[in-house]
């Protein structure tokens, strides 16, 4: 169904330059899933390894947030295309950019349009890694986000992320199902507001057959640091992910 | 011709959009030569016709190279999701920043504009919203439905 759109025919192209695409996803919404994504590409930058991360969350693009960027137009660089900024040494791209970061109402269809829009218009510079934000739900952008690297990217990989609440557990299970119908490729788990004890967490991991690849604590001291890359990292939250870095790479 | 245009701002959307068509035929249609090509572009996107056809016909070099191309203009009509009401890009009073984003993000439209008559931003597009290929003649193409 992609097949005809014209800038479905470019998107292969596009992303070809990046090694694996990691799609952070959770149908509960605020277990976490922005700030994973952020601080892993973060992460990932830190360490020396060539990073990008694209917030697909397109009615509530909220990664700027982490990044301590205000979005808009400047940022952006056009080279037949769009060439994403770097903002402490990873490569960005919201939809944010294009609203201001002002309130978009969108509706199925349309959410497909943005994605393919955005995705065949940004230029990404060799990337070892690039992170994908996702909004709550299973519905178009995680769907749209899922069969498009599925179909076109030769490393596409799905982190889960939850806490340790049965309704997050819940969510996190139907998203695993609906991923291994599928065949898609779960790189696995992570738990976010960790208590460092066994929870429904593992359970899950052990009934999915999926690993726990890193457990988040909770960190009253996040709030203070967003906007603030590296004071982010510095974080308990922060260095959790190096966890999930070694285990990817 | 608009070369030295061009050359000031050689690097625009259009180019990316231009390899997307080509890519198209080429690939994905499966054409082996392209004698005539219909393209329709959507006012709301607001691509620049010869920037694009320029783009157009320098990546097609190095492709199989293209025939001749129609472009028709579509304008840009919107109804209320809430209201019913229609309306047109006329007398929207866009400004320059916003005509940009929608040009890179056409969906953009709906944080720029809200219905006239009831303020809400919930509206279709109705048409006009971007770059569409309408029709293909050559050998070799496979032209779906
Ligand atoms: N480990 C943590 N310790 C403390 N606070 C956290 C932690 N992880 C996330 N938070 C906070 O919890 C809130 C929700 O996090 P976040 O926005 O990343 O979740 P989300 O899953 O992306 O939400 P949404 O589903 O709305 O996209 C934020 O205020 C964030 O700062
Ligand atoms: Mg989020
Ligand atoms: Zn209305």
């Amino acid at each position: 169904m992609y097949r005809s759109d014209p800038r479905f025919s470019v998107i292969g192209d596009r992303l070809r330059s990046i090694d694996t695409v990691l799609v952070v996803a959770s149908p509960k919404g605020g277990v976490g899933k922005t700030t994973i994504a952020a601080l892993t590409a973060l992460a990932a930058a830190g360490r020396g390894l060539q990073a990008g991360l694209l917030d697909l969350d397109l009615t509530n693009p909220c990664t700027h947030i982490v990044l301590g960027v205000d979005p808009g137009l400047e940022l952006i660089e056009e080279e037949k295309g769009i060439v994403p900024p770097r903002i402490h040494g990873v490569s960005y791209m919201t939809v944010a950019f294009f609203t201001g970061g002002r309130g978009l109402a969108l509706r199925g269809g349309e959410a497909t349009n943005v994605i393919l829009e955005i995705l065949a218009v940004t230029r990404w510079p060799r990337l070892r890694l690039l992170v994908v934000d996702t909004p709550p739900g299973i519905r178009d952008e995680v769907l749209d986000i899922l069969n498009i690297a599925s179909t076109i990217h030769h490393d596409s990989r799905v982190v889960v992320v939850t806490t340790a609440s049965r309704m997050a557990l819940e969510a996190a299970r139907r998203l695993l199902g609906i991923l291994r119908d599928g065949g898609f490729r779960v790189a696995g788990l992570v738990e976010n507001m960790a208590t460092g004890a066994r929870s429904g967490v593992d359970e899950l991991a052990e009934a999915m057959g999926v690993e726990v690849l890193a457990r988040v604590p909770y960190d009253p001291g996040l709030e203070d640091a967003l906007g603030n890359p590296p004071a982010l990292l510095k974080t308990r939250a922060g260095r959790a992910l190096e966890q999930l870095l070694g285990k990817l790479f | 011709m608009h070369l030295e245009r061009l050359e000031v701002a050689p690097g625009v959307h259009e180019w990316a959009l231009a390899e997307a068509v080509l890519k198209t035929l080429y690939d994905t249609l499966g054409c082996r030569r392209v004698d005539r090509l219909v393209l329709g572009l959507g006012e709301l996107q607001a691509i620049d016709r010869d920037v694009f056809l320029f783009a157009l016909k320098t990546l097609a070099e190095e492709m199989g190279g293209i025939g001749r191309v129609e472009v028709r203009e579509v304008e840009a009509r919107f109804r209320c999701r809430r209201c019913g009401y229609e309306w047109t890009l006329k007398g929207a009073g866009l400004g320059e920043e916003e005509r940009e984003a929608i040009h890179f993000v056409p969906e953009a439209v709906h944080v720029y504009l809200s219905c006239p008559r009831c303020g809400s931003h919930d509206f279709e597009v109705v048409s006009g919203r971007g770059l569409a290929i309408i029709d293909v003649e050559g050998e070799g193409c496979r032209v779906q439905e």
